[in-house]
């Protein structure tokens, strides 16, 4: 019987003394994990941000040991809150940067060299194939698309790996989704995502390991499968793995500072659920209130006017997503009743974005564009909204108060979906605004 | 450890932000965050519980963000438990690992209405309703887990294990 990728991950990273490899080894074999498995595993990678690492920090000086497993190894990141919100914020970063100082972390990000901690990551060539990397974030998972085993744990957990570099995972079963058909225009990883998740529900995947594979997904940017292995937590899963591709490995080269190493799935691997999905027949989606399993063709939404419309996010902020706004956006206007907010993932994006010209195009539509962080996307700042008040946006999450007030509804929706909504004032499509 | 407490019931799928809204996260203090606890869908229960009582919840509980700052929020407003038909996985572990008791055992779940009194034997991984005087059994934590659980939480779990550790290495 074979192994998916997680498990042989995971196998790759067992400590030496862990009962599970010990007990192979005994035996002769080589280590080997099963789903259900506890095992404890070292771990190459980990993070916190701005609202995770105070705590872990804190937790960290409970420990007892005097600095963290490898300075090389331990990346904070300020990105929800900042640049400082309040003086709240300012202080959590303060304690942030003061650590990271102490510690000598060799990689330490600052407002103005940084961005949203799941852009910056991978673009940063900190994450490479083969990674067991852990965050305290939940959306750390979105490096699987790099075919690294990385998942989102507590500030406790985090304090333990910074200070031991070894973690406990319990070995997840494995989902396999295999997409399949030719994409319709205007569809990218966003509505895969939304529509897979809306299949299977926000619990489909609890614990478990999604493999997304299959001929439709050989053809999608690294862009687009960063924002379907975001959104695997949103399915409960603990992680979200893409094989590594010759795409991965152009994106990878010149980048990566560490060497990977691939992990394939084997042929007979044991999965607990194989779903097959045609993507042929898959529309713009947008997610309706208050979860996003609700899932449902942008066509099909119904007169839904917006006040807010967002693009950005770790989960749509990159330079392609960008892109698919501003031919959009371009020549034409940000409906009057509608602010449009427009956020770049990191620095390199905004920077890429202003000499492609995106930037541009945006201002004259009517949209604002911000400096790279979190903001709306947690109802942190940079577009809160009102009671009442409606947003269409790229993020992750539209689960009650996200955005904002409680009486407030957050509608997820890819990048071509949010901008034609922006310049129609209610959820539309591309082909209705270019019509 | 013996628990008795009225139950505060939720449906499926509470999220993090409904245990604690992200406005709030600009701290970390567990009496802060513990004000504003479940604060955007019942907004009378921060005032109303009482030290002791029990969350008792549908499937997916604290589904969404890693926030540590949820099961620190339910056990800074006095929860002493709480039990659900299923748990999203890092709410598990926060829980786990700060020391906040979790039960999963759907049919204590389903049975179980508003105000009615819990008592819960951890040890034994048994839930009685008071009302109906049915009990419920839940199965055991793994030895692991129950490790960290006796130890207090993963802190102690991991000092403990670290000086074992440099004492057989030296
Ligand atoms: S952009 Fe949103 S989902 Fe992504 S890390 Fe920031 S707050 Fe979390």
């Amino acid at each position: 019987m074979g192994h998916t990728m997680a498990e042989k991950i995971i196998a790759a990273h067992l400590l030496d003394d862990d009962e599970a490899a010990a007990s192979r080894s005994a035996q002769g074999g080589a280590p080997d994990v099963w789903p259900g498995d506890l095992v404890e595993v070292s771990v190459d990678l980990v993070l916190a941000n701005d609202i995770t690492a105070p705590i872990a920090i804190q937790e960290f000086a409970k420990l007892g040991v005097g600095g963290v497993f490898d300075p090389g190894r331990v990346v904070l990141v300020p990105d929800h809150f900042t640049p400082n919100k309040d003086i709240k914020s300012a202080e959590q970063c303060r304690a942030m940067r003061q650590f990271a100082r102490a510690q000598e972390l060799t990689t330490q990000f600052e407002v103005g060299r940084a961005g949203i901690e799941h852009v910056l990551l991978p673009e940063r060539g900190l994450v490479v194939p083969g990674d067991v990397i852990v965050g305290a974030d939940s959306h750390t998972c979105t490096y699987g698309a790099l075919g690294a085993f990385a998942t989102g744990m507590g500030s406790t957990d985090i304090a333990v790996a910074m200070a031991t570099g070894h973690v406990w995972l319990r070995v997840p079963d494995t989902i396999r989704f295999v997409y399949s058909g030719q994409l319709q225009p205007w569809v990218g990883g966003k509505d895969l995502i939304l529509y897979t998740i809306g299949r299977i529900g926000v619990g489909g995947a609890r614990y478990m390991s999604m493999e997304f594979s299959g001929p439709a997904v050989r053809d999608l940017s690294m862009a687009a499968r960063f924002t379907m292995a975001n959104m695997a937590i949103e399915a409960g899963g603990k992680a979200g793995l893409f094989a590594v591709d010759e795409t991965a490995q152009a994106y990878l080269a010149g980048r990566a500072t560490r060497p990977g190493q691939v992990y394939e799935a084997d042929e007979d691997a044991r999965y607990s659920e194989v779903v097959e999905i045609d993507v042929s027949a898959i529309e713009p989606q947008v997610a309706f209130p208050h979860l996003p399993e609700n899932a449902r063709p942008a066509s099909s939404a119904g007169d839904v006017q917006i006040d807010q419309a967002v693009i950005g996010s770790c989960t749509n902020g990159r330079i392609e997503d960008l892109r698919v706004a501003a031919f959009l956006l371009g020549g034409r206007e940000v409906h009057p009743d509608v602010r449009c907010i427009i956020i770049p993932g990191t620095q390199q994006v905004y920077l890429d974005a202003l000499r492609e010209g995106l930037i541009e195009s945006f201002i004259e539509a009517g949209a604002v564009v911000s400096t790279p962080t979190c903001g709306p996307c947690l109802g942190g700042h940079m577009g809160v909204l009102a009671a009442g008040e409606r947003a269409i946006s790229t993020t992750n999450r539209n689960f009650r108060g996200r955005m904002g007030h409680p009486n407030s509804e957050v509608y997820l929706a890819g990048p071509a979906v949010a901008a034609a909504s922006a310049i129609a004032g209610h959820i539309s499509t591309p082909e209705a605004v270019l019509a | 450890m013996r628990i008795t407490g009225k139950v505060w019931k939720y449906g499926d799928n509470v999220d993090t932000d409904a245990i604690i809204p992200a406005r709030y996260l600009n701290m970390s203090g567990a009496a802060e965050l513990a004000c504003h606890c479940m604060e955007d869908i019942d907004p009378g229960f921060v005032t109303a519980v009482q030290p002791g009582d029990v969350i008792v919840a549908g499937e997916n509980f604290g589904c969404g963000s890693s926030r540590e700052h949820a099961p620190v929020a339910i056990k800074a407003a006095g929860v002493a438990c709480v039990v659900a038909k299923s748990y999203a996985r890092i709410f598990y572990r926060n829980a786990i690992n700060i020391g906040l008791p979790i039960l999963e055992c759907p049919d204590a779940a389903d049975e179980t209405e508003a105000g009615d009194v819990l008592t819960i034997d951890l040890a034994a991984g048994a839930i009685t309703n008071g009302r109906t005087g049915r009990t419920y059994r839940t199965s055991p934590f793994p030895p692991f887990i129950m490790a960290v659980i006796e130890a207090g939480g993963l802190v102690p779990y991991t000092r403990k294990r670290m000086s074992a550790r440099s004492a057989g290495a030296g």
